[in-house]
């Protein structure tokens, strides 16, 4: 009888440290890091996809608009620009260098707009099938980065929250150490990406 | 406390105004809730319809003998390739992007099967003349966004601009459907190969022995562990419960943690009850913890993923 009693309190602790570990969000906090992983491999994949698209879009362009050799050049700068952004490992824990990939993709956007709203002026460029075909592909692919970027800030919403709650906050300070995830933010001009419009 | 008046006039008067107050503060409550679970909808122009079927024709584009004949041929599609291609009309985007529109659709509706992610939506906008087709990731690579922005460029513009939309609904259809033919295949084996265990299933395991362990010291205090246990394993580790589910949880819980070492100790050896145990937990826990397959019966999408992949175009 009197060892029962005794054994008593230590299944007690024994429960709560059962019922903590369930409750303090560890399994949450890396399944939500999972996903910010992944919507940020689709951003990646979706930037680089424009990126591969503009050699094609700046040959098709030239052929027929030798004179915008200036928006030409701009486009062609930004992609290089973009090419020169380190993509390190933990770019989304460092809000600078997060900064400055959103501003040099950003530059991406507001020179190919400007190319395209150039285009208009060329009426035989824009009959033409090779850019007809480029401008759903550019299209597409801008529709994707919106979608990719509004996914991924919704799972880093979904991942911040969920490191600086209690108790989940003492869960990732003591054993996790995962850093707040950058989102992307609305910057006049880019942050509506289909100003591509045709 | 006493009532000092029972029965007179004024007591009833003060129930009914009670009760009035009580149905009142119901509602406003119930509204209140309502409200919140449609906050973040009401920013947004136009809400996504509900799925109806394979032709969800809200702006009446497409003839009643057209649609029956389309609706069967993407209904024929989804039985041989299990891909689904699904027609929406809207009467108007009420100034939305339909890229935007598009993406909320998708994520509503989650057209395709899941794993496969091969659904496509073809979206018309009778007042903007606009379209957009939406292609879902698994069927990307074959519906590129520049196939799918020649099939809307030269095959359903032209009959769009000419005021033909049944006919241009039904070549965009076949276009599509000819654009992805082949890429899946309707598995016959469904359900019992793609069973697995659930990831929970570890803790529910250690859960129960942790129960078993601790009602065979104490009926007592397996009862208080079960009862407080279950709930909360359910909680933080399946889903969120609301208090009703945290009640029954509890009270299963409590049952169980009562129940099992009665169950399990009758036998003088540990080993053997151990095993038993295992078996018994296996075939409640198949039962018991697998979710899914509430299927209406009726249409709904697989659950399959989109991209934001596709194509956009105006007639």
């Amino acid at each position: 009888m009197k060892k029962r009693t005794g054994r008593l309190p230590a299944l007690f602790w024994i429960l709560v440290l059962l019922l903590g570990l369930g409750g303090c969000g560890y399994n949450t906090i890396q399944t939500n890091e999972e996903a910010v992983k992944a919507a940020w491999a689709d951003v990646e994949a979706a930037y680089q996809r424009r990126n591969d698209l503009i050699p094609n879009l700046v040959e098709v362009v030239k052929a027929y608009a030798k004179q915008e050799r200036e928006t030409l050049t701009a486009v062609v700068e930004a992609r290089a620009k973009v090419g020169s952004v380190q993509m390190t490992k933990d770019l989304l824990e460092d809000p600078e260098a997060f900064a400055k990939f959103q501003a040099a993709q950003g530059a991406m956007t507001s020179a190919l707009s400007r190319l395209m709203v150039v285009v208009e002026k060329y009426p035989e460029l824009k009959s033409n099938q090779n850019f007809l075909d480029l401008q759903h592909q550019l299209e597409g692919t801008e529709n994707r980065i919106n979608v990719a970027r509004s996914r991924y800030n919704k799972a880093v919403e979904v991942f911040n929250s969920s490191i600086r709650t209690f108790p989940n906050n003492l869960t990732n300070k003591f054993l996790l150490h995962l850093k707040l995830k950058e989102p992307f933010k609305a910057e006049p001009g880019a942050e509506k990406a289909p100003t591509v419009k045709f | 406390m006493r009532d000092p008046f029972p029965g007179s006039p004024l007591r009833s008067w003060k129930n009914h105004l009670s009760r009035q107050v009580a149905v009142t503060m119901k509602k406003i409550f119930l509204f209140f809730c309502l409200y919140l679970l449609f906050l973040p909808g009401l920013g947004r122009a136009l809400e996504v319809p509900p799925l109806r079927g394979y032709i969800n024709d809200y702006a009446d584009m497409i003839s009643s003998g057209a649609e029956a004949k389309l609706e069967e041929e993407l209904k024929a599609f989804e039985q041989s390739d299990s891909t689904q291609v699904v027609i929406l009309t809207v009467p108007s985007l009420q100034g939305d992007p339909i890229e935007d529109f598009g993406i909320r659709v998708v994520e509503a509706w989650k057209i395709g099967q899941k794993n496969k992610d091969n659904g496509i939506i073809l979206i018309a906008a009778k007042e903007d003349r606009k379209i957009r087709i939406e292609v879902g990731r698994g069927l990307e690579g074959r519906l590129t966004d520049l196939l799918a922005g020649r099939i809307i460029d030269l095959v359903i513009t032209p009959r769009f601009k000419r005021g033909d939309f049944d006919g241009g609904f039904q070549a965009g259809a076949a276009a599509l459907i000819d654009a992805v033919r082949g890429e899946f295949k309707v598995e016959e084996t469904k359900g019992f190969s793609a069973r697995k265990g659930h990831p929970l299933f570890p803790f529910f395991l250690f859960g129960f022995f942790f129960l078993l362990f601790l009602g065979s010291i104490s009926r007592i205090l397996g009862g208080i562990a079960g009862f407080v246990g279950l709930p909360a394993l359910v909680h933080w580790a399946l889903a969120p419960l609301g208090f009703l589910g945290w009640l029954i949880t509890a009270l299963i819980g409590l049952f169980l943690g009562f129940i099992l070492p009665s169950l399990f100790s009758t036998g003088s050896s540990t080993q053997k009850g151990r095993t038993s145990a295992r078996g018994g937990f296996f075939s409640t826990g198949d039962g018991g913890w697998s979710s899914g397959g509430f299927d209406g019966g009726g249409f709904s999408g697989g659950g399959g993923s989109f991209g934001g992949g596709g194509a956009s175009g105006s007639w």
